[in-house]
């Protein structure tokens, strides 16, 4: 499971970076190494960047994993480098950039766009399949999610824009409920699919999502 | 009031129905003209909702004005809009606005659309809407609260009965049927025999189903609704029939293909009736009937 993240354009960087002049740069050696979007080379190609814009670059890291408590510790080891900086750059997913701003007291800039949570089916092939919507339907669905695997995230079954089992939306894609049609069929479990569904319950988990464990 | 639709729908009546495209803006010239061309000649006028997901005048501004006309609406309803709130607010007043006809789907993805930032909502779909209007009926919004004063709709619903693989749709047609609908718009359909086997197994459930007629303008369009309309195919001798018409004719050999389905349909008795789209040519949807022997 992986954070799956996208840099955002340069062009978009250089906006936020506006008026800051010291740039402190934070990597993750996690998810956005994984992804070639915060790992050590993507943290380097970005100085250079920044550097040819006429930015000084006060220092850089690749935190090993920038969501956890650890990356106190990281701050800590780097804190010179970037009390001399302006504003810190981060090319971690949102999980990264919302840790880092509890402990730094200067603005923290997203370079990435967090895109979903999703899972590597072939290498360097990411899916979203799960939307983490606090009431799981797998277990009637042959274990294929419909408010993820379906771009219309229905319930009761396929839309009219389904064609040779792939979405209106894209050609490429197949359509989830041709999928779950054929796995529960496979099964012998129809049924499952006939049964009717009722509108979902959104207050299932109100957001923000919280919960302690006791 | 009993629906004045619902009870065609009852007779034994082969029925014909059509449908309007609202404008893009507030020049209604022409959806007025088309609503006094089809009002008279059909038994009810459909009011497309955003269609392709393109944003437009509303599906409920076309069904007041088909209604002060003396016509019969037959509100189109899509889940891709408006979450259970303001779908449950819509049919209320389409109620009391005396519209008594809704056709119930789940709508295009936003993203095929001329809005693609837009949010999707689908807060409910097709059969979840069905269920919704039951409830209504029953004098219970979607929340379990009593209604001051309830609503009674005849509720359709569309169905692709060409599309590949079909067990998944016709699964999805069931459920609909359960869900309370009473008539069934289908997807464009050119292929009778095939449509024909859809009909015997929807012949088991008691609805009444209209055969989509989508006219065909162009080889150029027949081939391209075939490569991407999903679930619609347009068999080779349709679209030869089309190419071979002299230039500027292709049209009229459209009409006659229409009329020829549709007249086929009706003495075959293969379905209940048809519901024609003309997409944007609305002004010879009375030549179709005509060329299908149908016309009044």
């Amino acid at each position: 499971m992986k954070s799956i993240t996208k840099q955002k354009t340069f062009e978009e960087i250089e906006q936020q970076l506006d008026g800051f002049d010291r740039v402190y740069i934070a990597g993750c050696g996690t998810c956005a190494t994984m992804t070639k979007t915060g790992g050590k080379e993507e943290v380097l190609e970005m100085r250079e960047r920044l550097q040819e814009l006429g930015k000084l670059v006060t220092g850089w890291t690749v935190i090993p994993t920038a969501c956890d408590e650890m990356t106190e510790v990281a701050i800590k080891e780097n804190n010179g480098a970037i009390q001399n900086a302006k504003c810190i750059l981060v090319m971690a997913c949102a999980l990264g950039v919302h840790k880092l701003s509890t402990y730094i007291d200067k603005p923290v800039i997203p370079a990435l766009d967090t895109l979903f949570i999703g899972v590597e089916d072939s290498p360097g092939c990411f899916q979203e399949v799960c939307a983490q919507c606090g009431q799981c339907v797998l277990g009637q669905t042959a274990g294929i999610c419909p408010l993820t695997a379906c771009h219309k995230g229905l319930l009761n079954g396929p839309c009219g824009g389904t064609d040779n089992g792939k979405c209106e939306v894209d050609k490429e894609k197949d359509c989830a409920w041709t999928l779950i049609y054929q796995r529960l069929e496979a099964q012998g479990r129809l049924d499952l699919m006939r049964k009717y569904y009722s509108p979902r319950d959104y207050n299932a988990v109100l957001r923000p999502r919280t919960i302690r464990i006791t | 009031m009993a629906s004045s639709f619902r009870e065609v729908l009852k007779s034994d009546k082969f029925v014909i129905t059509s449908e309007i495209g609202p404008p893009k803006g507030t020049n209604i010239e022409k959806m007025l003209h088309h609503i006094d061309l089809l009002k008279d000649k059909v038994d009810a006028l459909n009011v497309t909702d955003h269609q392709s997901s393109v944003m437009r005048f509303p599906s409920i501004g076309g069904c007041l004005a088909i209604k002060e006309k003396g016509g019969e609406p037959i509100l189109q309803v899509t889940c891709r809009d408006r979450n259970r709130l303001a779908l449950q607010a819509e049919l209320l007043f389409a109620y009391t606005r005396g519209i008594r006809n809704v056709l119930c789907l789940t709508g295009d993805a936003v993203v095929v659309g001329d809005h693609k930032a837009a949010k999707g909502v689908f807060d409910l779909d097709s059969t979840q809407l069905l269920m919704t209007i039951r409830q209504m009926e029953a004098g219970k919004d979607l929340g379990g609260n009593e209604l001051d004063g309830a609503v009674e709709f005849c509720a359709g619903a569309i169905v692709t009965p060409e599309a590949n693989p079909i067990e998944p749709q016709l699964i999805k047609f069931e459920k609909k049927v359960e869900a309370g609908a009473e008539f069934f718009q289908t997807q464009a359909i050119y292929d009778l025999d095939k449509f024909a086997k859809f009909m015997e197994h929807a012949r088991q459930f008691p609805v009444k189903i209209l055969a989509g007629i989508i006219l065909l303008v162009s080889a150029r369009m027949a081939k391209y609704m075939t490569e991407n309309v999903p679930g619609v195919f347009v068999p080779q001798n349709l679209i030869d029939e089309l190419a071979a018409a002299p230039k500027g004719e292709a049209i009229n050999k459209g009409i006659e293909i229409a009329g020829r389905m549709i007249a086929t349909l009706e003495k075959e008795s293969i379905c209940d009736g048809v519901h024609v789209m003309a997409i944007g040519k609305e002004e010879v949807v009375p030549d179709i009937l005509k060329a299908a022997g149908l016309a009044t």
